[in-house]
């Protein structure tokens, strides 16, 4: 527990510290007001042709705020010091080795992944998927006001990898990851001797292949398989929805492929922590 | 006395200095709000007028606004930090240890560098989501939504950068992890699938061009703080420049109509 207590008045965990606050802060702030909406229609046009200078109306509200976010920082500034450790050492690695906080989520996909999928491909289609977003969303509702009636799919996919698998996997790997990066909860004692026994096997092994040519095949099998079904299935069921007559068949490949993709971590994180999977597909060139 | 004053204030705002600097007079008309803002580099990339919701702070969470806040502090504290620091392994962490202990505020001044680089990370993070939970990304915004992705990389690529200039355990360490990420980039990394082993080597690959080196050295060091100081700043600023424009010209801040 003093362990704990120290980790979270570490001064770089400051900012997480508070983002356990902000975050549930603004979800209802923005829930509040989509409810508002979905219960009482989009605001009329009438009050929103309703036009204010913005000398001094605006300016005023952002010199307000700009004053009090500079409050905010300077006592925190005064308060708490920027953290500084011994010099730098080539030959003394510290365990657990941690990257910056705002990367930790992408560092708690390497106990998941590979590093060439968890620390490359990943990353890469995280940075595609958010730029691609305007574009495969045709959806035209919900432009300038909050609402979960008219988009709820969107909302949905976007809530859940921004705050599950953004900030909760960042606040585990600050909090609860410890020496080996074994999880250790906020009572533990952080041992560094800790054993962990890696009782991990393949999925085709859980199978029960042995052979390494059918476990490649199998394995291709599962991860094509994957990508491939569901996307079918559903566009067999829904070829001729006026839906995905608008969305066009380029658009529904890119949106399937990308949230199959997101899927696919908390999908091998439920393999991995329940079934002791480690790779699902074991080729000689690479492992996923 | 209150005429007396009045009279001198009417006499400095109607001298020829104050009129060659300040254009617009100081009535209460539309007309005088609007060449506030137009007459104003500072300023004018706002409208002359804008709708009131607009100025909901419900429905904007100001987050874009303390996200530059925090550019601007990180910029004015920055120049300031570099008066005092040299990107060289022999002295950087020396340097830290002076402005912590020597030079008067030093501490206070790299305190705030730090802690606005984390509040730009927390507040471009909400912004980002703001505008996604109130579909401002859809028509005619797309492309916007496009820079502002590459701004919040931006965003974290600079704190990034700036993380390992103390030059201490914890700058050295978590630079160590986040840049060992790229030994495994597919061809292009040594340690990737797909890379030719006889051609891409550890001295040749994505990392060394990172570091400057198959470890974080002297010259990491002086890769990332001319990142951190110049080239990113300055891209940060053109794209910054790019995406306020853009704010405008698609047509203000998003709204339901």
């Amino acid at each position: 527990m003093d362990n704990f207590l120290l980790l979270i008045t570490k001064p770089d965990n400051v900012p997480i510290l508070a983002m356990l606050f902000l975050i549930p802060f603004f979800i209802w702030l923005a829930y509040k007001q989509a409810r508002q909406t979905d219960l009482t229609g989009v605001p009329s046009d009438a009050a929103l042709n309703d036009k204010v200078y913005v000398w001094p109306y605006l300016c005023r509200n952002e010199f307000i705020c700009a004053i009090i976010i500079m409050l905010i920082l300077g006592v925190w500034s005064i308060m708490i010091d920027a953290p500084l450790e011994e010099m730098s050492d080539p030959a003394k690695t510290p365990n657990p080795s941690k990257a910056p906080w705002y990367f930790l989520a992408l560092q708690e996909m390497l106990v998941y992944f590979d590093p060439w999928i968890a620390g490359v491909v990943l990353p890469g289609l995280i940075i595609v998927g958010l730029i691609a977003i305007p574009y495969i969303d045709i959806n035209p509702k919900g432009k300038g006001y909050y609402t979960i009636k008219e988009r709820p799919f969107a909302l949905a996919v976007f809530s859940f990898g921004f705050i599950v698998l953004w900030i909760v996997l960042m606040i585990v790997g600050t909090f609860l990851r410890g020496p080996g990066w074994n999880i250790f909860m906020p009572w533990e004692y952080w041992d560094p001797h800790k054993l962990v026994p890696l009782t991990n096997v393949n999925l085709s092994y859980l199978f029960g292949i042995r052979d390494d040519m059918t476990a490649n095949f199998f394995g291709f099998a599962v991860v094509a398989g994957y990508f491939a079904l569901g996307p079918i299935f559903y566009f067999w069921k829904l070829k001729s929805s006026k839906f995905l007559q608008e969305l066009g068949l380029v658009r529904y490949v890119i949106v399937s492929s990308l949230f199959l993709c997101m899927m696919a971590l908390p999908i091998k994180m439920i393999l991995r922590l329940a079934m002791n999977v480690k790779y699902v597909w074991v080729s000689p060139w690479f492992n996923i | 006395m209150n005429e007396e004053r009045k009279g001198l204030i009417d006499k400095i705002t109607n001298s020829d200095i104050w009129k060659s600097i300040f254009r617009h007079g100081y009535e209460k008309t539309g007309r005088r709000y609007t060449l506030q803002v137009l007459q104003n580099v500072w300023l004018h990339l706002h409208p002359p007028r804008i709708s009131r919701h607009a100025l909901n702070f419900r429905f904007t969470w100001c987050m874009g606004g303390i996200t530059f806040l925090m550019f601007l502090v990180t910029a004015v504290t920055g120049v300031l930090l570099m008066f005092y620091y040299r990107p060289v392994a022999e002295y950087a962490f020396r340097d830290v240890q002076a402005l912590e202990f020597d030079i008067p505020f030093g501490m206070l001044l790299r305190n705030m560098h730090r802690w606005a680089a984390h509040g730009m990370v927390i507040s471009v993070m909400l912004h980002m989501f703001r505008v996604f939970l109130t579909g401002s990304y859809k028509k005619p915004r797309e492309f916007n939504w496009a820079v502002g992705v590459i701004l919040l990389l931006i965003t974290f690529f600079l704190s990034f950068t700036g993380y390992l200039l103390p030059w201490d355990q914890l700058a050295y360490w978590a630079v160590t992890v986040g840049t060992n990420m790229a030994r495994a980039t597919p061809v292009l990394g040594h340690e990737g699938p797909f890379a030719p082993a006889d051609i891409i080597t550890q001295s040749n690959d994505v990392r060394f061009a990172l570091l400057g080196g198959t470890i974080v050295g002297p010259s990491t060091l002086l890769r990332f703080y001319i990142l951190h100081c110049i080239a990113v700043p300055l891209v940060a600023s053109l794209l910054m420049a790019l995406h306020f424009w853009r704010v405008r010209k698609d047509g203000g801040i998003s709204g339901p109509l």
